[in-house]
């Protein structure tokens, strides 16, 4: 008996001829917290809503502990869902609400006050049961909707980007809680988010998608050390992403210039695409640099600075603690262990240079992202 | 201009108007229900009302077929609204405009067309001789006037459910079945206790209509079932002595006991419904 929790088998989907799911193939074990990540309209939602049961596929199967559960509807799986905008029932108060899964079940009414106790008090929502949901903080909805689901002690609960509706200090704060629940409770969360740092401080495994397909699946840190293209390498943190050629094993060249890795198993001057963290490279006098390029712009974020480097036109992106001067000329050096060779893909060249880059216009595009997600999801 | 004495400028024109026409027809309803046709001050009116059997009669038999008009358009347009709503935006769209069609025409000229489709030389019974069937009374009993009005009320029970019900998000829906409602539990748990505010407010403004009318009945059964608003009719117009003093007595206790009514409607609909769609 093997302890996987939900497969899915080839899923396929489309809407309108429009392919959302193309082939996905995945395997979640039981108790663990898994992520998919995507950008808007990858299929993360669509992948979520079908293993739910509001969607079937047009073909594949899908299993839950071993069995196909494809027609079972909704109702009948032992699986609950954490909606985007909560889905609370506002003709119901919180106690109704939250007990509302348990009287449908009907559960014994001597067993329901212990289980109200337990849950209330694992999600902070003591004193509360009265209240009617419109007056309730966004947060303490959230808490709402964690309860109404857990209460019933789903084998999975699946949370469609529930934090994204919340503040930044508040959805960090909850992050910090639904992962100490997941524990505690040992209940399999599958979260859908398109926001990187969510799914890398809260996850055992990620499942990275995009156009209707798994591009990677891995953990946190194989995902960001180890990405497989270069889409995964610049959906998740900044990267540079550079071509290559693979001269031997353990031997790229970049820029004409042969650099020392750690990869291997490529085919002889097989082109590649090269990763290299924007963190990994550092900056010395220029006579001890492997490369060597102008600063065309600093910007200060705190932590480090973010500076950009120009080397034979292409720009590297560089954080680094220390200041320097647009115009200056500086040194880069880059351990072998800093660079992650990938093979070429579909996305080959779409990613990975900062020549348009600017702070301004990747937040504008992250809002427009946003925005869209929302609309998505209506 | 400060702010308070803008606002009493702009609302002038509505108190006018409604002092004009609201409560100055109702201070002469009240004025003719409590005086004799002498003007003298006095209860009589409202004693005979509520102790002669014919209005009384009148009286029972119209709050009963508004009844049933009531029950009969629920029992249809709940059904009819819900479906609507399942129906893609053109189709919902298509089904609104069918709703409101008949309403588009005049209710005289509704019901008078009724009147030639029902009626013993009528165009079903026409239908049913040429057939070799036998011809049917249609008409002159309590049924089909319950039916003229559901046919005339049905689109004011259709519209206010739908319009709830249309708004109702569908991830509630998801939600109850996630939690594990089948159909049927979330029809009882979720949509129809927030639909409730819809259903109230069709009830309201299929009940209240229903119970005053007057010319479908008499259309119906050639005069022979009176309802409450033909008494009415009958006291102000038609009557060879018009007695304006109990056609007002009729019209007040009527307005009341409807105003009664819409209060409990109102009670029930606060119970924890935020949102409202109840109309008064």
């Amino acid at each position: 008996m093997n302890n996987n929790i939900i497969e899915l088998k080839d899923i396929r989907m489309s809407f309108d001829s429009e392919v959302v799911l193309d082939g996905i193939n995945l395997t979640i074990k039981d108790g663990e917290f898994v992520t998919f990540l995507g950008p808007s309209g990858c299929g993360k939602t669509t992948t979520l809503r079908i293993i739910a049961g509001f969607e079937s596929p047009d073909c594949g199967d899908v299993f839950f502990e071993g069995k196909k559960i494809n027609a079972v509807p909704a109702h009948k799986r032992n699986i609950n869902t954490i909606f985007q905008r909560y889905a609370l029932f506002p003709h119901l108060n919180v106690y109704e609400n939250i007990v509302f899964g348990l009287k449908v079940r009907k559960v014994p009414k001597s067993e329901i006050p212990k289980m109200i106790d337990e849950t209330l008090a694992l999600v902070n929502l003591k004193g509360l049961e009265k209240r009617r949901i419109d007056t309730l903080s966004g947060g303490q909805q959230q808490r709402v909707a964690i309860a109404r689901a857990i209460i019933n002690r789903p084998k999975l609960l699946l949370l469609d980007e529930p934090l994204s509706a919340l503040d930044l200090k508040l959805r960090k704060d909850m992050q910090v809680e639904l992962k100490n629940l997941q524990k505690q409770t040992g209940i399999t969360f599958i979260f859908v988010t398109h926001d990187q740092e969510e799914a890398l401080s809260m996850s055992d495994t990620v499942v990275v998608m995009d156009k209707g397909k798994i591009q990677q699946i891995g953990s946190p840190t194989d995902i960001y050390n180890e990405p497989k293209n270069a889409f995964v390498a610049d959906f998740i943190g900044e990267s540079n992403i550079l071509d290559g050629v693979m001269k031997k094993d353990f031997v790229v060249e970049i820029n004409k210039k042969q650099f020392t890795c750690l990869d291997r198993g490529f085919k002889e001057n097989e082109e590649v695409d090269v990763v290299i963290r924007p963190e990994d490279v550092d900056i010395v006098p220029t006579q001890q640099g492997m490369l060597e390029g102008e600063v065309t712009s600093v910007t200060f974020l705190g932590v480090h600075y973010e500076i950009i480097v120009d080397i034979n036109n292409f720009k590297w992106m560089i954080q680094t603690t220390d200041c320097y001067e647009v115009g200056e000329t500086v040194g880069l050096y880059i351990e072998p262990d800093a660079i992650h060779i990938m093979k070429k893909s579909e996305y080959s060249g779409m990613f990975g240079d900062y020549s348009s880059y600017s702070e301004e216009l990747d937040e504008m595009n992250e809002e427009a992202a946003a925005a869209a997600e929302e609309e998505e999801n209506e | 201009m400060n702010k308070k004495s803008v606002n009493l400028f702009l609302n002038a024109p509505y108190v006018v108007w409604a002092v004009l026409f609201i409560i100055v027809p109702l201070i002469f309803v009240a004025y003719y229900a409590f005086t004799t046709a002498d003007g003298v001050f006095t209860f009589s009116n409202i004693a005979t009302f509520f102790t002669s059997d014919t209005y009384m009669t009148v009286f029972w038999r119209s709050m009963l077929y508004a009844f049933w008009a009531t029950a009969i358009s629920l029992i249809i347009g709940y059904p009819f609204a819900y479906c609507m709503t399942k129906l893609g935006a053109p189709g919902q769209r298509m089904m609104m405009l069918l709703v409101m069609l008949p309403m588009l025409m005049n209710l005289i000229v509704r019901t008078y067309s009724w009147q030639q489709i029902l009626e013993r030389n009528g165009l079903i019974n026409t239908l049913f001789s040429s057939l070799g069937l036998p011809a049917v009374q249609f008409l002159g009993n309590g049924a089909v006037i319950v039916f003229g009005m559901v046919y005339n009320y049905l689109p004011f029970m259709i519209l206010p459910i739908y319009s709830v019900m249309s708004k109702l998000d569908n991830s509630l829906i998801e939600a109850s079945n996630d939690l594990g409602c089948n159909v049927f539990g979330t029809m009882r748990r979720i949509i129809f206790p927030m639909s409730l505010p819809g259903i109230l407010s069709g009830i309201t403004m299929v009940f209240v209509p229903c119970v005053s009318t007057f010319y479908i009945s008499r259309q119906f059964s050639d005069g022979n079932i009176k309802m409450i608003g033909d008494i009415i009719e009958d006291k102000f117009y038609r009557s060879s002595v018009p007695d304006y003093n109990i056609g007002a007595t009729i019209s007040l206790v009527l307005m009341v006991i409807i105003l009664i009514s819409l209060a409990i409607a109102n009670k029930f609909s606060d119970d924890g419904v935020e949102s409202g769609g109840v109309i008064i």
